[in-house]
């Protein structure tokens, strides 16, 4: 079994070098963690940033320097300021390559659930999250395959509000990594359990 | 018509409507123009649609206009955050309209008006919830929903600097909404913290050109 951080490292390892990447907020901010400067990946925060740093020192804030989190970062050499219509651009126009999201559910064939429960009194709040899953070139996910009831977070068909059809390429989770397509769900690599007892676990023909 | 240059806050606000839409700049805090929006608290209009990323932080700004019962109706992306209790409990009593909308749709939409689109067709939300009972096309094999824009009465922004052409800049990513509400209202209110002379901004820098910026306050 994986931790967040092994996770993390897992994604940024996938991420070609070069890249310009979106990591959405919560777990996926880690993956700038295992980035190295050598890979010359580019970061960008849909309030309107490419080339963005690691996160402020305390007592050096910057308030008008903040990620998509409103947590106040830095910026690198080269980096670039826009306006939010050319930030979502980047994304709905594909010059985006790779965004890095997280999921209550996602689907065999890529469809995503991230930003509702669907909870009656949950007030809802979708922020970029439809704009990303749609637009990047490839939406990697990161999440724990099962949630904290136990119930499978890769499913047949998403039962949550959903984010986008079809988008998600790949998930890496503590128990597997995913490849999802329209043919389905392929496992590429486990860890601590064998591809058998997922299937059964997950209720998946895999 | 030409910028004009007002000198407090109260005076550049003061024929905000009942009933208007009004464009509010910012993400959270960071670009938010907090005198305006606190001279707009002070003027007393009411029954208004706002439009902002978020729907209020802590109880300043957008939030301690909320907390007046000024706003009928909020269009945002994202109104659930850690310190949105204001807008939270409104919304739980019922007190206000949520229209969601996401990010790049906002921002696309208020595009559009300031642009003269009449409507698009975009990819995002397609097969969600937020695109239901909305007109679908497909295109080239892909399938689009149809959005329209959104258009403001008033926008209020917030920028670094002005000069006296009203040419804006903004600071770092305090811009996010800036330029796209500054095309996209009848009536567009920048609060800078500095106004300089005209050749202070050099034209090759200048992100808000002046024909979109009626009135500019320092406060």
């Amino acid at each position: 079994m994986r931790t967040t951080d092994e996770i993390a490292a897992a994604v940024a390892a996938d991420i070609p070098p070069g890249s310009f990447v979106n990591l959405g907020i919560g777990q996926p901010t880690k993956v700038a963690d295992h980035l190295t400067t050598e890979s010359g990946v580019v970061l960008h925060t849909e309030n309107g940033m490419l080339g963005m740093g690691p996160a402020a020192e305390p007592g050096h804030e910057d308030w008008d320097l903040t990620n998509a989190g409103k947590q106040a970062v830095t910026e690198l050499p080269g980096a670039a300021y826009f306006h939010h219509a050319d930030s979502f651009a980047m994304m709905r126009g594909g010059h985006l390559d790779v965004c890095v999201l997280g999921a209550f559910q996602v689907s065999v064939t890529g469809d995503l659930a991230n930003w509702h429960t669907g909870a009656p009194d949950a007030i809802p709040a979708v922020g970029g999250a439809m704009d990303l899953a749609i637009g990047a070139k490839q939406v990697f996910v990161m999440m724990t395959l099962f949630a904290k009831d136990g119930s499978p977070k890769l499913v047949e068909a998403c039962t949550y509000p959903l984010t986008g059809l079809a988008c998600v390429t790949r998930l890496y989770t503590d128990l597997a990594t995913f490849e999802l397509g329209p043919d389905g769900a392929r496992v590429l690599t486990t860890y601590g359990v064998e591809v058998g007892e997922l299937a059964e676990r997950l209720g998946l023909d895999l | 018509m030409r910028t004009a240059f007002l000198d407090t806050p109260d005076e550049a606000v003061a024929d905000v409507a009942d009933g208007a839409t009004v464009l509010i700049g910012g993400f959270g805090l960071a670009g938010m123009p907090i005198a305006l929006i606190d001279a707009l608290i002070r003027q007393g209009a009411g029954d208004l649609t706002i439009v902002n990323n978020n729907a209020g932080n802590g109880d300043t700004g957008l939030a301690a206009l909320l907390a007046k019962g000024r706003v009928r109706k909020m269009i945002c992306s994202f109104p659930r955050q850690h310190d949105s209790w204001v807008f939270d409990d409104l919304y739980r009593r019922g007190a206000i309209e949520l229209e969601l909308v996401p990010q790049g749709n906002l921002a696309e939409r208020m595009r559009a008006a300031g642009a003269g689109i009449g409507a698009f067709f975009c990819p995002t939300g397609v097969g969600t919830p937020l695109a239901e009972g909305k007109e679908t096309r497909e295109i080239d094999g892909r399938t689009y929903v149809l959005e329209y824009p959104i258009r403001g009465d008033v926008a209020l922004i917030g920028a670094l600097r002005a000069d006296r052409a009203g040419n804006l800049v903004y600071r770092k990513t305090a811009r996010n909404f800036g330029p796209v509400m500054a095309t996209a209202a009848t009536t567009v209110v920048a609060e800078v913290r500095e106004l300089v002379e005209i050749g202070g901004i050099d034209p090759e820098t200048v992100v808000t050109p002046g024909i979109f910026v009626d009135r500019v306050v320092v406060p």
